[in-house]
């Protein structure tokens, strides 16, 4: 019996102090960030959306190598004797003409491993979160500054010079051969005498 | 004549040349529409104001967005999107009553309005049998209920609706027990006359009453009629967490918002039965602020009752079903026999 009028004063009194602490709380403040109105400063080095500088881009592929998941697709064409490509901003001259910097953000995971290696520093995360899109295919984005023109030029120069390359290399071979092919004969022939 | 019949022809004096049977059909139309509006007003206004307070609470702001100030107009866009929403009835329902348990519910939730004593003139009926009449309509409710769990042919939507009757009929008993004790002083059954029997100031009112007698009553019924009108933390028809949304899982659109309404009426019928039977109706605290019209303290009174509700409601965690009966039948039922045990030798000697 005492038991059963401890617990109805029990219940009461305990419910009377949780509707104290919800009157409390329904005149504390809000904690709620108004998030498209008001942001919030996101913390020092977190991780969001690449940025590549390309003045920077010296295209040694460190970061496509680091990549674990292979979001990024770079591909270059070596640069002319006689072209001067500038500097990066650490100074390491560019040798390299970059023709494609694809980045996938769809693929990515954001461990930001790619930026680390980067010898100039051309890579690196942004505090740009917002790029939501409707299609998955733009979220591959193309860093490179050439254009389709300028890289089909770049890539048929690049194949003649590999032609060139080859038919020397063929005529070479077949000199050899000659050269071979004669030593061998003048070799018979000495034997012979 | 009824109130309600005499206060429209002082309105409308026209309505006398009228043939009566014309005259009382438009007001009763007039009444009917006028009360349904009121509900849909109160509803939009009272979801609106439970996610805000369920927000203070914890410390958020709730909805903030649609309509400008505070997101007032969050209800109307989501009454909208219901309204236009498909209506799916499941594959093996029973068709027709599932269709019709909205109805019912918000129906049985409409009628408990028609004696509600708005001011001394505005009672929609004046019945003599008032209170017996609301405490019949309000337990009809839970008909509706059992049809739409049944009809769902849903495990959980009947485990909803065999909660739902056994919580509403057990709790009727203290509801009706804790009036009970209010109304063997005053006498009368009726609305109108409960009310005007508080005149005076606040300590005639009937919580007052035989302190703390009444007062402990006031809380008996408070608390029934919590669990009267499923809200938490007596939802175990509903149950969210445990079951899907218990006798409403299979509803959408329209009569899922009209379950809602019901709810949300159900909410305010027993505030305002609290505000008539216990604390004076229409009748302000004090003398010298009668200039107030009455529907305002009415309504007023009515309104810190519902807030008091949304209040609990995001204090308290679910009950257990076997709690839930203790409490109802180990508690209030033997403290509101006490009580009117006691008022009644009170009275005698
Ligand atoms: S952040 Fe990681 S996953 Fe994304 S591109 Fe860089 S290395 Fe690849
Ligand atoms: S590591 Fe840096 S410099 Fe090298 S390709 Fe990547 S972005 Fe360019």
């Amino acid at each position: 019996m005492k038991q059963y009028f401890k617990n109805i004063y029990e219940a009461i009194a305990t419910i009377l102090v949780g509707m104290g602490v919800t009157w409390r709380h329904l005149f504390t403040r809000a904690v709620t960030v108004q998030y498209p109105h008001v942001k919030r400063e996101l913390p020092e080095r977190s991780r969001m959306q690449l940025f590549v500088d390309m003045d920077d881009c010296i295209g040694c592929m460190q970061c496509q190598r680091a990549c674990p998941v292979d979001c990024i697709d770079i591909k270059t064409i070596r640069a002319g004797k006689e072209e001067d490509l500038g500097e990066a901003g650490n100074g390491t001259k560019k040798k390299l003409h970059v023709v494609q910097f694809y980045i996938d953000m769809a693929k990515c995971c954001y461990c930001a491993d790619c930026v680390f290696p980067c010898p100039t520093g051309a890579i690196r995360m942004t505090p740009e979160y917002e790029f939501i899109t409707y299609d998955r295919s733009s979220l591959l984005i193309n860093f490179s500054q050439y254009s389709d023109e300028e890289r089909a030029a770049l890539e048929e120069r690049e194949r003649k010079e590999k032609e060139a390359q080859a038919a020397a290399k063929a005529a070479r071979l077949k000199a050899a051969e000659e050269a071979k092919k004669t030593a061998a004969a003048q070799k018979d022939e000495s034997k012979s005498e | 004549m009824e109130p309600l019949v005499q206060f429209f022809y002082i309105l409308l004096p026209f309505l006398r040349d009228w043939p009566e049977w014309l005259a009382l059909t438009v007001i009763g139309i007039v009444a009917a529409l006028l009360m349904f509006g009121f509900v849909a007003i109160f509803a939009l206004f009272a979801i609106w104001l439970e996610r805000k307070v369920s927000a203070h609470m914890q410390d958020r702001i709730g909805p903030m967005e649609v309509g400008g100030w505070h997101g007032w107009a969050q209800t109307i866009a989501d009454t909208i999107k219901l309204l236009v929403k498909e209506d799916i009835v499941p594959e093996n329902a029973d068709r027709i009553l599932f269709k019709l348990a909205p109805a019912i519910v918000f129906t049985a939730a409409l009628a408990g309005f028609a004696v509600l004593p708005w001011t001394q003139d505005f009672i929609p009926a004046d019945l003599n049998v008032g209170l017996l009449y609301i405490l019949s309509v309000s337990s009809f409710a839970v008909i509706g209920i059992l049809m739409g769990g049944w009809a769902s042919n849903n495990k959980w939507s009947l485990y909803g609706a065999m909660r739902s009757a056994s919580q509403m009929v057990s709790y009727e008993i203290p509801v009706a027990l804790a009036l009970l004790a209010v109304v063997m002083n005053a006498g009368t059954l009726s609305m109108r006359h409960l009310v005007m029997a508080q005149s005076g100031n606040i300590l005639d009112w009937n919580v007052f009453n035989f302190f703390p007698l009444t007062a402990v009553a006031f809380i008996i019924y408070f608390v029934a009629s919590l669990a009267e009108v499923n809200r938490t933390p007596f939802d175990l028809p509903e149950g969210e967490s445990e079951l899907v949304g218990g006798f409403h899982t299979e509803y959408s659109g329209m009569r899922f918002a009209f379950f809602f309404l019901g709810e949300y009426a159900n909410m305010y019928v027993v505030s305002a039965i609290a505000t008539t039977v216990f604390l004076g109706g229409w009748l302000p605290p004090f003398e010298f602020l009668s200039f107030i019209p009455g529907p305002i303290w009415f309504v007023g009174k009515a309104m810190t009752m519902v807030f008091i509700q949304m209040w609990l409601r995001w204090t308290l965690p679910r009950l257990r079903v076997d709690q839930l009966m203790y409490t109802c039948w180990k508690v209030l039922t033997p403290f509101s026999f006490a009580i009117i045990l006691l008022i009644g030798l009170w009275k005698v000697i």
